[in-house]
């Protein structure tokens, strides 16, 4: 028998501001191409001279992880894993702009450190000085589920029991000018919400979102994840194989599916592989959530917060609902994300009483 | 009773060789791969030495035989042609029904080197644009995965120099699961003025060749390379009968919690990722004939890995060596490639030596592998730390 996964705590900073019991009543629907995170207060969890040298990522990275912590009631634990798909712009771009600009020349390092993938899960190791295993994925679309699925990996072999797992991406700088260039991110001064999408690509979105994880259950556990599939490119039709081939692997079927939780961002090119998936689920319930934090690489992760959610308190928020069927109880919740037709994946979660 | 996961194939590109034979040829004869930068411009051309692979990014595209429209960088060029070696040696075919495979590669720098160079450019360039999308490190993966016609599950792990480890670990954990049957493991790295920079204002950089655990080290070499492991399940290589060129026994990864850059003194994370690797592979400090050892030749580097050692193997720690002065500090490759050494010195009874040493340090007695030595190997360590205290030790072991 595996060692199952908890998810006991929740951590997030994003465009609605911090994680709370109550997240979706009091929201803003995004329509800002580019939309910041509201940042939290953060001088009661990192010194004030650190605060001015961090960048955005690093400190939502810090706050949703305690946030996280402190909602599951862990104080250490046995891995840490993150995932980012642009990394720490910020500072890889400060840097950049300082060797282009001054030809090599007057360069210092701080910017430099900090540009590196890894900063936020090493800066989080550091300041809970936790010298257990620490992998950070930067695979685009499925940089969180890969985290994710690392955090299934540790927990069922026994390696860990108390995991900290979490999504950090930043919007800074000349990145974007680019992504706009080339129609990746909607156009300055466009004003769209996901519904009401006309123009080519997405709202984007920055934030943290962050889970503790634990191989037993608590009193406010919020669910159980079962597994999680990752896929590089799938065509349209490939899907209802994607999909009921995880299901049978996992032994429940497409019927057993209580709700959905789609990730499906207002692009006119590529939501048609949400709506092909949907056609699966045409009688659940289906749950969508980024036209409240924007796209991003690990925008996926607010997702699984999202189900989480849902599970724990058998109910869902209009905020959050996509079509309107009225759900029952809600048992299994399948979540399915891919950007720009690549990077697809499945995560299971299940009710978990307590 | 099986001991650990097979590696069935390995590709290798570095400064040293284009081919794992062409690498084990120059790691006999100690010819080191340490030039001054010639594939692009930088005003620390002359202050710096670095292991560059002397083809340009059009010479790589020919021999990939990519469309001229390509946007492929310099990191997925190198990962690439490191990956289809690896591949055809181990003679499978990635796009078969039969087996879930998978690629878990990794990066530091990601497309990088391009962005370095048209940064200010693309505005005005729309020709250029397709290399827009080529900056994040998760796309060289996607790129490789092209080339090589694989479609699956693809994943790309990013901790700074022990990347590779990691993902070598990541693989050998998704055979282990059930997740996949088999996985192509390994990492990539272009140079770029970008590192170049970044690793001068930490002033870790030798002007001149680097001497790992030195007294006189005075810092890394840069370098560029990739390199590929095959992992297959136990499974496969039954019913297919297949060759095992090694095992991967043992693996662990732990962090230093220390410093963003800097290496606890006492290496207390590269002791716990050791002390990991053993209870993995059920071996003993006395099991390993050789390591296979980060040695960055930085000062904090080689005094830290170096107390670990003595740490974790007592009086007697075995023959060990670093390759880095071979083949310059590779980063997110650097764990692939010293991989696909510790293999070599497996499949050829071989401990290959620590160019450039002359001096012992002062803190202890260690004194790396200086030469050549044909010796019964059984079993391989190989550490690599990186940015962030992220340290990863692999055990290899022979077939």
């Amino acid at each position: 028998m595996k060692n199952p996964c908890y998810i006991n705590g929740i951590g997030a900073v994003n465009a609605q501001g911090t994680w709370s019991d109550d997240p979706f009543t009091h929201i803003a629907e995004i329509s800002n191409p580019l939309t910041m995170a509201i940042q939290p207060s953060y001088k009661e969890l990192i010194p004030p001279a650190m605060i001015r040298r961090m960048s955005k990522g690093i400190k939502m990275g810090i706050f949703a992880s305690q946030q996280a912590l402190d909602d599951a009631a862990m104080g250490q634990v046995d891995a840490i894993i993150t995932g980012t798909g642009l990394g720490c712009l910020e500072d890889s771009e400060k840097f950049l702009r300082n060797v282009l600009d001054n030809d090599e020349q007057f360069l210092t390092p701080t910017s430099f450190i900090q540009s590196t993938h890894n900063t936020v899960g090493a800066q989080i190791a550091l300041r809970l000085g936790c010298k257990s295993y620490n992998f950070t994925y930067v695979n685009g679309a499925t940089s969180f589920e890969s985290a994710l699925l690392d955090a299934l990996i540790q927990m069922e072999s026994e390696e860990a029991n108390h995991v900290l797992v979490g999504g950090i991406d930043e919007i800074a700088g000349q990145t974007f000018v680019l992504k706009q260039l080339v129609q990746e991110v909607k156009a300055n001064g466009t004003e769209e919400k996901l519904r009401d999408s006309q123009s080519p690509g997405v709202n984007f979105g920055e934030g943290g979102t962050f889970f503790a994880l634990s191989t037993a259950k608590k009193d406010n556990t919020y669910a159980q994840i079962l597994d999680v599939s990752i896929q590089n490119k799938s065509a349209t039709e490939e899907l209802t194989d994607f999909v009921t081939s995880f299901l049978t692997r996992n032994q429940i079927s497409l019927a057993d599916i209580s709700a959905v939780v789609i990730g499906n961002n207002g692009d006119l090119v590529y939501d048609k592989y949400y709506t092909s998936f949907c056609t699966l689920f045409a009688d659940k319930p289906q749950i969508f959530y980024k036209h409240l934090v924007g796209q991003s690489d690990v925008a996926a992760a607010f997702g699984l917060a999202t189900a989480a959610f849902v599970l724990k308190n058998q109910i869902i928020p209009e905020a959050i609902q996509w079509n309107a069927v009225k759900h029952s109880a809600l048992n299994y919740v399948l979540l399915y994300n891919q950007y720009l037709g690549k990077d697809h994946s499945l995560t299971l979660l299940h009710h978990v009483e307590t | 009773m099986q001991n650990g996961i097979a590696i069935t194939g390995m590709g290798i590109v570095s400064a040293i060789g284009l081919s794992v034979a062409d690498n084990l040829n120059s790691l006999r004869n100690a010819q080191k791969g340490i030039t001054q930068v010639d594939n692009f411009e930088t005003s620390l051309r002359d202050r710096v030495r670095v292991g560059e692979i002397k083809l340009s990014n059009e010479q790589l595209s020919e021999k990939l035989h990519l469309p001229i429209d390509n946007s492929m960088t310099r990191t997925g060029m190198l990962g690439a042609l490191a990956a289809q070696q690896a591949v055809a040696n181990a003679q499978i075919d990635v796009t078969s029904q039969n087996y879930r495979t998978g690629l878990v590669s990794s990066t530091s720098v990601g497309g990088m080197d391009i962005t370095e160079k048209y940064f200010y450019a693309y505005e005005n360039r729309p020709e250029l644009h397709r290399y827009i999308a080529s900056h994040d490190a998760g796309v060289s993966s996607q790129h490789i995965a092209d080339h090589l016609g694989l479609k699956g599950f693809v994943t790309t792990i990013s901790t700074a120099c022990s990347s590779a480890a990691n993902a070598i670990m990541l693989g050998a954990q998704l055979i282990k699961s059930g997740r996949l049957d088999r996985v192509i493991v390994g990492g990539t790295d272009a140079l770029s003025k970008f590192t170049l920079n970044g690793f001068n204002t930490l002033m870790i950089l030798s002007d001149t060749y680097c001497k790992p655990f030195d007294q006189n080290r005075k810092g890394l070499n840069l370098g560029e390379a990739a390199a590929y492991l095959i992992l297959e399940s136990d499974e496969i290589v039954r019913k297919e009968n297949k060759k095992v060129l090694a095992y991967l026994s043992g693996y662990g990864n732990a962090n230093d919690a220390f410093h963003q850059t800097a290496s606890s003194e006492n290496g207390e994370g590269a002791y716990l990722a050791m002390q990991k690797a053993f209870k993995i592979a059920r071996l003993s400090p006395q099991d390993i004939d050789y390591i296979n050892a980060h040695g960055t030749a930085t000062p904090n580097n080689d005094l830290s890995e170096g107390r670990a050692l003595i740490r974790v193997f007592g009086e007697r720690v075995p023959a060990f060596s670093s390759t880095k002065a071979y083949t310059g500090h590779t980063l997110a490759a650097a764990a692939g490639i010293e991989a696909v050494y510790s293999i070599l010195a497996l499949q050829n009874d071989l401990l290959f030596p620590n160019l450039n040493f002359e001096t012992p340090m002062e803190e202890f007695q260690l004194l790396p592998q200086m030469r050549l030595l044909h010796q019964s190997v059984n079993h391989v360590l190989s550490n690599s730390f990186g940015f962030g205290g992220n340290c990863s030790t692999l055990i290899f072991s022979k077939a």
